[in-house]
């Protein structure tokens, strides 16, 4: 077999032949511009109809294979889930450096809670504590418990200042304290970062009318409280659907309050709405004691307060992640750098190996039973050729589902082949072969399966291959075996080539097939991306496996160009 | 026919010394029609022979019984005296060039002429010794490390050829080599293989269809048509005697009048064209007054000037109906005996006259020049 040296020698002289005539400078065409732009632009209309004619494919294929494919590469490294969901609490933790003994402190338990409050209401904080499961097992659990409970936090103040007085209930007072005067100026901003958070949150627009707008008076002297308030008027206005001057305020709103009011807001100067029920709670909330958010999330899970938890939600706070590619290579990203995943969790690199192993194992088993079906249908006289074609193409006109099942009745073990062998006394009743639901049923399926793709590139390059060649070669004294593997085989290479490309890329990706016979040992690593894509719902790993599949096989493919050369593939 | 008593004889003849033999060969494909009907063919050794035929005349069939890639169905085929019906192609030991040269694509130029002497067994340091002595009898010393792609065609040609005798055979066969080059290169190769072959003295069956090509290269050519040899014969008594009409139209321009033999002697037959014209000719498949015959007259032969002719030689009425100017001769198309293409080839020599179309003439031949042959 030649190589690519032979090739590169070709065009080293076809590049000097080019340099031959550039040597006088550039070539003119009659009207003095030179050639090649002539040439471009004499060109150029055949091109742009030639790009009509390929547009519709193109655009089919950008829109429902190149764009899904940069989605799920994207999905891959992507975590935003973290910072959108508890972002308040993302950069509270900015400032604690997670290395030591101490759990971070008050105010980013008290980030949390707005954090959480919000993230219950909008029913997303199971989502994040799945997610950051797959990192730490039970912050799951963490963030469902907490969810149900988190408006129970500062129910002593909150009940406090509605004992102050029962306005602090009514829906109508809150709204008018929070709009101020309608010509009073508003504060616009607050309105569209919170806007912008929940759109986030809830991974949708979030647009519409809310029918409120804080004064920006009110905004400065109860930051936090006008916040919660404008989250809770946008929730109750988009995502309920509901008028929020009706609505009574969530919990939080008058956590918020009771905090503004404890940090000392200055009321003095204030004599809007409500403000002499403000004066009024500052007064009397005096002597409350201050929330402990700390505390209060540990009493609800003691997971709060786990180091290694927090540690886990800091590491993944960034908005994007190697965290799922780790995991896919069995690796994890621990406070300590990356580790190897514990043995009884490593799974990922022996499926790729196996994937691996099982697709050349079929690969080969390809070439050995087409290369003899290829070469007759090359060689038969046409029409017992033609015979033989519809028998290699009869596959394909059977569901893929019924032959795979065809083979769970030939295989099984009390399925035909044994059946047969067992009459003939092959093998006793008792010792029936395994032959399915292990990698043999794997192989022995697909490679029935594939076989066509194998039989018709290596069909397609012999039958260019003229018999003169090989006359020639025994009229020069080879023997047959001799005129073929010298003259012949050679010359097939390349089919051989494009099937085995066909074949192997096919396989490495194959589901159905393994999925049916493959059991536990037959399976491949795409059956584990399907699990994790509708079953474990762990996209961000599935996106990172299938990244990984995508990234072998063009590393292969490279490989295969250069020590075979891609354009030794010819499918005919 | 009139051939068909004369081959059996020649074969005959022949055979003590022949280096290649067919004898009463027969080939059919389907056992219902043969495509080579009982062949008899020898060749002394060194001999240049031409198997010129129309397509489907089984010539290449006979190429490749001797090749061996085909099995004759009947009759038995002698290589220098020895049986070969049954040996295999590759221990023939018989070069061989086809139609389209049969490179391989994948080996470089030496590695294609060196593949013979390997399978061979033959030495590495003696191979590329005749590897480079069969690339420099071709001229292409320096291009033995090219791919056969890289080559023009009279480049491959010339590396086919070199390929067929660097293991030095002794017969070498070639079916069409020349068929895909354009004319001057044809004529340059032509002149090449002939003088290698004789050089060399080796023993060359060639398979043409191209009647020049035929002629101007062989020691002897073998017409074949309808699965026969028509005539085998070296090429000046081929074109000049021509045994039958297949073999006069098939070689060279050839003009052909039918009529009826009215007397007959030895040498000479007056003959009765269907117009009532009477002409002389020589006897050739005729033998009694009274048979149909087609006689045969080359365009070169025919005499425009008849006071050139003897006393009493028959003439005919033509009238002009083309001239046409071709530089070193005229050729011109005339009306005779009821037929208009009957053409006359005249030398553009200093006192020779140009015919003008509509003019009325008479012309006339030699009678050894118009052969009375079989009827069509």
């Amino acid at each position: 077999m030649r190589g690519p040296p032979d090739h590169k020698e070709q065009k080293h002289t076809d590049g000097d032949k080019m340099s031959d005539t550039t040597d006088t400078g550039p070539v003119l065409a009659a009207d003095g511009t030179p050639l090649k732009r002539s040439l471009r632009r004499a060109i150029r209309a055949q091109k742009l109809r030639a790009l009509a004619l390929i547009a519709p494919l193109l655009i089919f294929v950008l829109v429902t294979f190149i764009a899904p494919i940069a989605d799920m590469l994207f999905r891959s490294v992507e975590n935003q889930i973290v910072s959108n969901t508890l972002p308040n609490t993302v950069a509270a933790l900015d400032d604690w450096d997670g290395t030591g003994d101490d759990l971070p402190g008050q105010d980013t338990f008290e980030a949390l809670y707005y954090d959480m409050f919000l993230a219950a209401e909008s029913k997303r904080h199971t989502r994040l504590g799945s997610r950051l499961n797959y990192e730490e097992s039970g912050i799951s659990s963490m963030f469902r418990t907490s969810g149900r409970k988190v408006d129970d936090i500062g129910e002593d103040q909150i009940d406090a200042l509605e004992d102050i007085d029962a306005s602090w209930e009514d829906e109508t007072f809150w709204f008018n304290m929070m709009s101020g005067a309608d010509d009073a100026p508003k504060a616009s901003g607050i309105l569209a970062d919170q806007r912008e958070r929940l759109a986030k949150l809830n991974q949708s627009g979030f647009d519409g009318e809310v029918g409120f707008a804080p004064s920006q008076e009110i905004a400065d002297l109860l930051p936090r409280t006008v916040r919660a308030y404008t989250a809770f008027a946008l929730f109750t206005a988009i995502a309920d659907e509901d008028v929020v001057a009706e609505e009574e305020p969530w919990e939080a709103v008058k956590v918020a309050l009771v905090e503004d009011l404890h940090s000392g807001a200055d009321l003095s100067g204030y004599d809007g709405a409500g403000a002499e029920e403000l004066r009024a709670a500052q007064s009397g909330l005096a002597d409350q004691p201050a929330i402990d958010y700390k505390q209060a999330f540990i009493d609800m899970n003691e997971d709060w307060g786990n180091l290694d938890n927090w540690k886990t939600i800091k590491m993944f706070a960034p908005p994007f992640t190697a965290g799922y590619f780790l995991n896919a290579v069995d690796l994890q990203k621990t406070p300590d750098g990356v580790q190897s995943r514990p043995e009884n969790e490593q799974i990922y690199i022996m499926l790729f190996q196996r994937t691996l192993f099982m697709s050349l194992v079929i690969m080969g088993s390809c070439i050995l039973l087409g290369y003899p079906v290829a070469y007759l249908l090359a060689t038969l006289p046409a029409r017992s050729a033609n015979l033989l074609m519809i028998l290699v193409l009869l596959p394909f006109w059977t569901s893929l589902l019924v032959r795979t099942s065809a083979w769970k009745v030939m295989l099984q073990q009390q399925g035909v082949i044994n059946d047969t062998l067992v009459w003939l006394g092959l093998v006793n009743d008792a010792g029936r072969l395994v032959m399915i639901n292990n990698q043999f049923g794997t192989i022995v399926a697909m490679t029935h399966i594939l076989l066509p793709f194998m039989i018709l590139p290596m069909y397609s390059v012999m039958s260019t291959i003229p018999q003169t060649y090989v006359r020639a070669a025994r009229s020069l004294g080879a023997t047959n075996w001799t005129s073929f593997w010298r003259v012949y085989f050679p010359q097939s290479v390349p089919g051989i080539g494009a099937g085995s490309i066909l074949v192997f890329i096919l396989s490495i990706g194959y589901y159905i097939t393994p999925e049916i016979v493959g059991g536990t040992t037959g399976t491949f690593i795409s059956n584990r991306i399907a699990y994790h894509i509708s079953s474990s719902l762990n996209w961000g790993l599935a996106a990172a496996l299938g990244s990984i599949l995508l990234f072998a096989v063009l590393i292969l493919y490279w490989a295969y160009d250069k020590i075979v050369g891609i354009d030794n593939v010819k499918l005919g | 026919m009139g051939n068909n008593d004369r081959e059996p004889q020649l074969a005959q003849t022949a055979n003590n010394d022949a280096f290649v033999a067919f004898e009463r060969v027969q080939k059919s494909y389907d056992g219902e029609t043969l495509v080579v009907k009982d062949l008899n063919l020898s060749m002394p050794k060194g001999e240049f022979l031409t198997m010129l035929g129309p397509s489907g005349s089984g010539k290449t069939t006979c190429l490749m019984m001797l090749a061996g890639f085909e099995t004759a169905t009947h009759g038995e085929i002698k290589l220098d005296g020895r049986q070969i019906n049954n040996i295999p192609p590759h221990k023939r030991g018989i070069g061989m060039v086809f139609q389209n040269y049969a490179l391989f694509p994948h080996m470089t130029v030496a590695e294609n002429l060196s593949f013979p002497l390997e399978v061979r067994k033959i030495g590495k340091s003696d191979r590329e010794g005749k590897v480079k002595r069969a690339l420099d009898m071709v001229q292409m010393g320096d291009f033995g490390g090219r791919r056969p792609a890289q080559l023009s065609g009279g480049q491959q040609q010339r590396i086919a050829l070199a390929r067929a005798l660097v293991f030095e055979p002794e017969l070498v066969l070639m079916d069409e080599p020349l068929g895909a080059l354009d004319k001057q290169l044809r004529e340059h190769m032509q002149f090449e293989i002939t003088n290698l072959a004789h050089e060399l003295g080796i023993t060359t069956v060639y398979v043409t269809h191209d009647q020049t090509e035929a002629l101007t290269m062989s020691d002897r050519v073998a017409v074949f048509d309808d699965g026969r040899i028509q005539q085998l014969a070296p090429p000046d008594e081929l074109y000049e005697s021509p045994d039958n009409s297949f073999v006069a139209q098939f070689i060279g321009e050839n003009n052909t009048l039918a009529g009826t033999v009215k007397e007959i002697s030895d040498d000479i037959c007056l003959v009765e064209l269907d117009d009532g014209g009477l002409i002389d000719a020589k006897p050739v498949n005729v033998s009694q007054p009274g048979e149909r015959t087609t006689i045969s007259i080359r365009p070169e032969r025919v005499e425009v000037d008849i006071t050139k002719l003897g006393e009493n030689a028959h003439t005919l009425d033509a009238e002009v109906l083309e001239f046409i100017y071709m530089g070193d001769v005229f050729r011109t198309r005339l009306r005779v005996a009821g037929r208009d293409d009957f053409i006359i080839k005249t030398r553009n020599s200093a006192d020779q006259r140009r015919l003008k179309p509509g003019e009325k003439i008479k012309i006339g031949w030699l009678p050894r020049d118009c052969r009375a042959l079989d009827a069509v």
